[in-house]
Parts: C-alpha cells; sequence; structure tokens
C-alpha cells in the first residue's frame, strides 16, 4: 500500500531561480549554507534518488538489524525474519518515539519504550496494550511501521528511495557499476566484511565532501603534510600517493563523470598492473615487514597477490549523494545540518570461504586493517579541517561565488564517450560541474515521495 | 637489556601474530580486585608517571614522551567500547613506533591543517589505579582532555589502560589503550595524540 505524504513545505523548485544559483562555471554560496536548501535536499536529494544505507555483512543473519538514517530520517536497516531487507522508518506510528536505540543487534519484535505497542519486523503491528480501550481495527495497515517501499541491493551495498518514479538502483547507477565490479572482484568471490569505521564528522555542508571525492586538484596542497611524511624516509619515497608529485594532469590518472550524479577518479593506470604491483607502492603500516617476510616465505611468489589484498586501491567511486569506495574503505556522507556532516570510514575485511587464500585470510586482514588507519588519521583529518574553513569563508555574504571551472572551455581537455562518461585529467573540475547540474535539475523537481505499509 | 634485530622506526617486525595474541590477552579482564596493588608508594610511582605523561603530551614535547616507551610499542585508540580484536575491525588509531613517528612528523611539517594552528590542550589524568600482571603492571587512570582550537573549546573523556614494563631498573611504557566514551561515535577533527 502506498501512502501519499503530505506536501506541506514549500516545493524546492519555488524556492529559488537555480538556473542564477547553478551555472556553468560556479555556484553561488547559498547551496552551501541556506537552511532552506538543506531543507529541500531531504527530499529532493535524500529522499528522491537511491540513497546508500548500509552493506549486507552488517545484517549477515535474519532479525539482524542496524540503526542508520536516510536524510535526517532515523532508520532501522533490517532483514526480517523471512529474510527480506527492509528499511524502517524509527517510528512508532503512535506518538512518533523511536522504536529502536541501539546500533545494531538482532530483534524478532520491536516494542516502543513509551507505550508499549510492538511490531513485527515485517513492520507489522503486534500488539498494544489494552486494546479494549479502542474502538479502531489494529488491522487496518495505518498503524503498521511505515517504511521506504524501495530497498535494492547491488553486489551487497544496500541503497533505498522513497521516490516512486525513480529508475531502478541498476539503471540508476549505471555505468559505475564496472568500476565497482572491479573494486569488489579483486577480493575472493568478490566478497567483503564491513570491520567497524573511522568515525569523523566537520562543521561544513555535506557536499564540501563530495566536491572533494573526485578532486585531485586539492591533493597535493590539502595533504601535504602526509605527502613529506610519506616522503620522509628514502626508501618508501615512491609509496603513498607520491605519484600526484610533478604534475599530476601528465599522469596517466583521470578523473570520470559517469552520469546521475556518479564521479569516479581512476589513479589505477599510474600503478604497475602485475602480482604485488599495488603492494610495492603501499605505505609502511604496523606489521608490514613481519608479515611481508611470512607470507612470502609460505606461498612462495603467490604471496603478491595475497599481499595486494591489504594494499589500498588506487580509486574514488563516488554514487551521488553519500557513498564512495576509496582505498579499501566504504565512505559514507550522512548530513547532520546545513553545516554538520558525519564522514564514516567502514573498513572492509576479506571474506575467504573457499580458502582459497591458503589459510592467510587472517593474518591479511590484521595487515588491511592497519593499511586503512593510515588515510583517516593523516590525511582525512586535513581535508575536514579545510571544509570547515570553508564553510566560515562562505560566511562573507557578499562574496557570492564559488568557482569550479578548471578545465572548462580548453579544447580537447575534457572528453565524452559513446556512453555519455565523460573523462578529463586528473585535476579538472568537470565532475564538479556535472554532478552539479544533476543536482540542479533534482532540486528543481517536485518529486513524488511514498511510504509503504504493510498490509 | 634485550637486543633488537630490527630498528621498530625503520621496520615493523614486532606487530605480528604473537604480538595481537599477547596483547589481547593483556588487555582481558585485568583489572580484578585481587590483582590491584594498594601500596601507596607503588601507586604514587605510576601515578607520577602518568602525569608526566599527561604533561609532556600538554606542551608537545613528544621526544621526552616517546622516550618513556619502550622501543616496541603500541599506541592503541579502540574505535568500540569493548575494545575488540584488532586483526579484526580498525580501530580509530593502532600505531606502532614507526606510525607513530610518522604522526608526529606530519605534525611537525606545518602542513598538518588539522594542527596549523595547534590545538592547545590540558589533561587531567586522575582515579589511577594499578594492577599486577606477573612482572609487569597494568595501570587505569581517568582522563579529561580540555581542547581548545579554532572556535571553541570541547572535551574529551575517557580511560586509559597502560602496561608498564620494568626495563634497566626503568618502568616504560610498553601499550597505551585510550578509550574515548564515546570511541565510536563521529569525532570532529581527531588530530592530536591523545
Amino acid at each position: 500500500m502506498l501512502d501519499k505524504l503530505n506536501g506541506s513545505q514549500i516545493a524546492s523548485a519555488d524556492l529559488y531561480d537555480w538556473d542564477e544559483l547553478v551555472q556553468e562555471d560556479r555556484v553561488h554560496r547559498l547551496i552551501y549554507t541556506d537552511p532552506a536548501i538543506f531543507r529541500a535536499e531531504m527530499t529532493n536529494i535524500f529522499g528522491a534518488v537511491w540513497v546508500y544505507l548500509g552493506h549486507e555483512s552488517q545484517i549477515p543473519n535474519n532479525d539482524d538489524y542496524i540503526t542508520v538514517r536516510m536524510g535526517l530520517r532515523p532508520i532501522i536497516l533490517l532483514r526480517d525474519s523471512n529474510g527480506k531487507i527492509r528499511a524502517l522508518f524509527n517510528r512508532c506510528t503512535h506518538r512518533g518515539t523511536t522504536l529502536c536505540r541501539k546500533d545494531k543487534g538482532s530483534a524478532r519484535i520491536f516494542t516502543c519504550p513509551y507505550h508499549g505497542w510492538s511490531y513485527l519486523n515485517t513492520g507489522k503491528i503486534r500488539a498494544v496494550p489494552w486494546p479494549d480501550g479502542y474502538a479502531c481495527d489494529f488491522k487496518d495497515a495505518k498503524y503498521n511501521v511505515a517504511q521506504v517501499p524501495r530497498v535494492d541491493s547491488y553486489r551487497g551495498f544496500i541503497f533505498a528511495t522513497l521516490n516512486a518514479d525513480a529508475p531502478s538502483l541498476l539503471d540508476y547507477l549505471g555505468p559505475i557499476t564496472k568500476p565497482i565490479d572491479e573494486w569488489l572482484d579483486r577480493q575472493p568471490k568478490g566478497q567483503i566484511r564491513v570491520c567497524e569505521a573511522n568515525r569523523l564528522k566537520y562543521k561544513g555542508n555535506w557536499k564540501l565532501a563530495y566536491d572533494n571525492s573526485g578532486d585531485g586538484y586539492h591533493v597535493v596542497f590539502s595533504h601535504r603534510s602526509l605527502l613529506e611524511m610519506e616522503n620522509r624516509q628514502a626508501d618508501v619515497a615512491n609509496k603513498g600517493m607520491s605519484y600526484y608529485k610533478g604534475s599530476p594532469d601528465h599522469k596517466p590518472m583521470y578523473m570520470a563523470y559517469m552520469g546521475n550524479g556518479h564521479h569516479f577518479k581512476d589513479k589505477r593506470p599510474n600503478i604497475e598492473k602485475r602480482s604485488g604491483g599495488l603492494w610495492a607502492v603501499e605505505g609502511p603500516a604496523p606489521g608490514t615487514e613481519y608479515y611481508a617476510e611470512e607470507l612470502r616465505r609460505r606461498y612462495g611468489a603467490n604471496a603478491e597477490d595475497i599481499l595486494d589484498l591489504a594494499s589500498s586501491e588506487p580509486v574514488n567511486i563516488n554514487v551521488f549523494p553519500n557513498f564512495s569506495l576509496l582505498g579499501n574503505h566504504i565512505q559514507v556522507f550522512e548530513p547532520v545540518s546545513v553545516e554538520e556532516t558525519n564522514v564514516t570510514w567502514y573498513g572492509t575485511a576479506v571474506v575467504d570461504e573457499d580458502g582459497v587464500l591458503g589459510g592467510a585470510v587472517d593474518e591479511i586482514n590484521a595487515l588491511r586493517m592497519r593499511t586503512q588507519e593510515q588515510f583517516p588519521n593523516f590525511g582525512e583529518v586535513d581535508d575536514l579541517a579545510n571544509f570547515e574553513e570553508i564553510q566560515r569563508g562562505l560566511a562573507c555574504l557578499e562574496d557570492e561565488w564559488v568557482y569550479m571551472h578548471r578545465g572548462l572551455g580548453i579544447p580537447g581537455r575534457v572528453k565524452t564517450d559513446a556512453n555519455g562518461v565523460i573523462t578529463a585529467p586528473a585535476t579538472d573540475e568537470a565532475f564538479m560541474r556535472e554532478y552539479i547540474k544533476e543536482w540542479k535539475r533534482l532540486m528543481q523537481a517536485t518529486p513524488r515521495l511514498v511510504v509503504q505499509r504493510e498490509t | 637489556m634485550q637486543q633488537l634485530t630490527h630498528d621498530p622506526s625503520l621496520s615493523s617486525y614486532y606487530v605480528n601474530e604473537a604480538f595481537y595474541r599477547r596483547l589481547i590477552e593483556h588487555f582481558t579482564d585485568w583489572q580484578k580486585d585481587e590483582l590491584a596493588i594498594t601500596a601507596a608508594d607503588e601507586r604514587d610511582r605510576f601515578r607520577a608517571l602518568v602525569e608526566k605523561e599527561a604533561r609532556l603530551l600538554d606542551q608537545l614535547r613528544f621526544d621526552e614522551w616517546l622516550a618513556m616507551y619502550v622501543p616496541e610499542f603500541i599506541y592503541w585508540v579502540p574505535g568500540t567500547p569493548d575494545a575488540g580484536d584488532p586483526r579484526r575491525e580498525i580501530a580509530i588509531s593502532f600505531d606502532d613506533r614507526r606510525r607513530m613517528e610518522d604522526r608526529i612528523y606530519r605534525l611537525r611539517t606545518g602542513y598538518a591543517w588539522s594542527q596549523a594552528p595547534k590545538s592547545r590542550t590540558m589533561r587531567m589524568v586522575s582515579n589511577v589505579e594499578v594492577f599486577a600482571s606477573g612482572a609487569a603492571r597494568m595501570v587505569r587512570s581517568n582522563y579529561l582532555i580540555s581542547e581548545f582550537r579554532v572556535d571553541g573549546t570541547r572535551y574529551l573523556s575517557g580511560w586509559c589502560g597502560h602496561r608498564f614494563v620494568e626495563r634497566g631498573g626503568r618502568w616504560q611504557i610498553e601499550v597505551r589503550q585510550v578509550n574515548l566514551i564515546d570511541c565510536d561515535q563521529n569525532l570532529r577533527n581527531p588530530s592530536i595524540v591523545l
């Protein structure tokens, strides 16, 4: 059953002249600072497009749940008692209380702590205390918990949308499924397991993070301390992100815009494509020398492929609006307010159900945990400091524009292929111009958002 | 004193399977009344070391601070309240000597924007309790870090588990586990050494 949502707020389309705010070469500061735009984004973006909610390995068994958010909506993402993945609004139908307050767990029934209404994990109401005090029929679907009507997974990544008219998830992802597949398929059976996270936040608009995730221009400046650190010892001078040194636009890496707001920074062409090629450029981590020698002793030449699994995959695969695969992390952007954003870097571990790693899986994961901790500790913190300083700078009301025109108007620099995929040198801002065009289109729309209740 | 085969500033051989197993063993179920050391002089000795460490970190005297540690140490900031198994889950930080020296090097470049300008911190440590662990000593202390940076002061709090070992007549830190009370929540600018 589908309910039409109340359209009590001003339609986003009528808020502004969006063509004025988003121009070919620049955007207005208001898109980062205006609370009314942020409120509209919670429906037009974080309701109307496919929003990443979690990974299937976080709810491996029936009755498992995690609590997440879809925009500002609290959500219980769960696998119900029949195995179906659902995204329930974490909201009691009665008075609106959240039903579940834990980050994760396992439950067949959610009982509201306030008045004791209880629900099955399908969302169906189970019982209310002292029902003889009610004249209504609780079999009416309107008493069941509201849930996101469209929940779908792509190879373990769970997305959801409230938009009845959105394309299928597969169509929404489009060509970016190719780098996602490649990212997964370097692990045995293309599987990963989420293993906790580096959880960060910053005082700034969520789009500052999405502007950054495809950006090859900031690296040598924003991450200067990290690059100097990576080069402090001569024998590691060509590791880590050292391929950004010199002139990054003349390296084989590139940026790509892949439609529907998705963008992709592909640094793999900088790396020698061979067994052990990634490991050869992985910077030092706790245990590096021990594990490399131990695995080489046991597995000989086969150790190189295994060591590559502890190495960072040099890509940023960014699915609009809130999901990014980079290195071995799943990065999730979660807007909190117009000027506050959570950025959670979920770690991933290798899964080896068939034993193709010959018993090395625990060791390679121990090393992979340590390689993953490097960038959030030594790189991301500096980006987040810069995002906060952008938000402070944007308080200058009279200086209205933010520029993103690097590469614009230079003949032959930006290329479009037959599938509409746009590529440009690594430091180009074409990815930003393109995704923000899509953002504008979505903000000009009046999407039909619906919730579902079990019948 | 034990001779090291490898310089732990340059390579990391000691973070291995046996090391992880010992680490987990040492940091499991260690705060037991029957292991508590109540002798005032011994408690005072470790209280003084924990206070000295807090002062050195507040003053960013990292070289002197590192000298309080054995060559092969771990600085561990778990990302979950029960700390978990660091082989199976990522931590907020899990630094061996080389990575800690990376961390300090980075902070000193002047280009670590998350620490430019630097935070001003003042640590308070209290509730120091000492527990026996064979010949080693495990020390629990509570901390409150007041951190001022750019637009205000914030407070980080939690408790530390130190593992001290005696080397050449000096008590040195082998492991420091820093447990933030909000370790599993999104943290703003976690760029200081806690």
